[in-house]
């Protein structure tokens, strides 16, 4: 074991994460925002909103992440039109290609697993809202948005940790996040085993940061759920 | 030659993309064996009498599930070299050996199965009646009798559906194994690529490879699951 090596790499490593963690930050939030409407409409009993939903999550979670990444980044050079688009600069950039893979990707599952939150929440409660004249906007906005965030919660922290898994694969097209680095001072050095054990603890510090992140927001949001300490204990 | 007739035989590369698809199915069953009997472990640890096998099979499946697939991939296969001649140098071992990408994709990604599926068998065996063990041992049923004979029969039936996800998502993971070299569909496209400058074609047609793939999995498991079902009665 070349501890010395271990040091050394570290500050370049803590760097990398940075980069990281933009990319999987970046694609979380635009990858949100894409899946409301997704889970929507496949809920939806329209089916000119309900198949094309269907269809987008069916290849999202049938394909593998690497696959779709491959797609945008060498796939869509293969147009003329597209190399000729205003568009090009930012599609042969791998960094925006690899976002747009991540965040095409975690759409699909986030879609679905707010789909099953929003099917989750009792059908009772849709019904009384209705007889008290809510509109379908407040419906959404105060009684199925609520529940359905905190049902979905521990399915969306297991999908935030395999997008950060996922970011891994950034590195197959040259971005040098942490698996970049990683591979690019093995190249350097030849000591693989110190190398990306190093990459495995920080990836590990992470995921148990993320895991307790989760668990403190759930705690937060379900006061409602935990017996009364003041009861209990007069 | 045609362009259309080009596309139907991927120009001249169809054979070659199906041998590839030979080897990810190769693959994918082996990952599924290793990852199960790795699981089975697993859980036998965590649910044993000793502390230790019981923390040791605990940071074995947070270790495991932090750790990205394509890291796991990589550092077995690297490091796994490395390693493996550090031990045979003092043996007076002169060449140098190098991990088959096979085998090091299968036990990395096996590996990653088997954390994931050590909870789903831990689960799946809380489920059967402690009653059920209990008269088993009565009886004078040995450990392995009552695993084959009692557990497994009624634990597969939890189990299954989780296990199936899990063998999905390895399929898809699989993938990755093409980076250390090894010809699967994904190799086998990139390969194609370079020869046809058609990227988006060849990895439009993976893509559809592994949808294929999907779909027959997900009918499998639902034919499995049917016939864990025999003699039960459902509401």
């Amino acid at each position: 074991m070349d501890f010395e090596l271990i040091l050394k790499s570290m500050p370049d490593l803590f760097r990398a994460s940075l980069l990281t963690f933009e990319l999987m930050g970046l694609s979380m939030v635009v990858g949100l925002t894409m899946a409301i409407p997704l889970a929507l409409m496949r809920n939806s009993r329209n089916r000119w909103l309900m198949v094309p939903s269907f269809g987008y999550i069916f290849f999202f979670r049938g394909t593998p992440l690497l696959v779709q990444m491959f797609l945008v980044y060498y796939g869509l050079s293969q147009f003329a039109s597209i190399r000729a688009s205003l568009l090009w600069p930012v599609l042969r950039d791998p960094y925006w290609c690899a976002i747009i893979a991540f965040t095409l990707n975690t759409a699909a599952y986030t879609g679905e697993i707010l789909r099953g939150a929003i099917k989750a929440v009792p059908h009772g409660q849709i019904e009384a809202a209705y007889s008290v004249g809510m509109s379908r906007f407040l419906l959404f906005w105060r009684i199925i948005g609520p529940q359905g965030l905190i049902l979905a919660l521990p399915g969306y922290t297991n999908e935030v940790i395999l997008l950060l898994k996922g970011t891994a694969l950034a590195s197959t097209i040259t971005m040098m996040e942490i698996t970049g680095i990683t591979r690019k001072i093995i190249a350097e050095t030849y000591k693989p085993l110190e190398l990306f054990l190093l990459a495995a603890c920080i990836y590990i510090v992470i995921t148990i940061v993320l895991t307790r992140l989760s668990n403190l927001v759930e705690y937060h949001f379900t006061a409602h759920r935990r017996p009364q300490e003041s009861v209990i204990s007069s | 030659m045609q362009e259309s007739q080009k596309m139907i035989n991927l120009y001249g590369f169809g054979a070659f993309i199906a041998a590839g698809t030979w080897m990810t199915i190769k693959l994918v069953l082996s990952i599924l064996l290793f990852g199960l009997i790795v699981g089975l472990v697993g859980a036998g640890a965590k649910l044993s009498r000793f502390r230790t096998l019981q923390a040791l099979a605990e940071t074995f499946t947070t270790i495991v599930r932090g750790i990205p697939e394509l890291i796991l991939i990589l550092g077995i296969y690297f490091g796994g070299t490395v390693l493996l001649n550090n031990l045979l140098a003092p043996l007076g071992y002169g060449g140098y050996l190098e991990i088959n990408p096979f085998v090091a994709g299968v036990v990395a990604l096996g590996t990653a199965y088997g954390a994931y599926a050590t909870d789903v068998f831990r689960v799946s065996i809380l489920s059967v009646p402690k009653g059920q063990i209990e008269a088993a041992r009565a009886v004078g049923m040995q450990s392995f009798p009552i695993f084959r004979r009692i557990l497994l029969p009624q634990l597969w039936r939890v189990a299954l559906p989780a296990l199936g996800n899990l063998f999905l998502v390895s399929q898809k993971d699989s993938a990755l194994i093409s980076v250390i070299g090894l010809g699967e569909i994904m190799r086998a496209s990139s390969f194609a690529v370079r020869y046809t400058q058609k990227p988006f074609t060849f990895y439009l047609v993976a893509a559809f490879i592994y949808l294929g793939l999907a779909t027959v999995t997900t009918v499998t498991i639902l034919l499995v699951e049917r016939r864990s079902y025999r003699g039960i009665r459902r509401a």
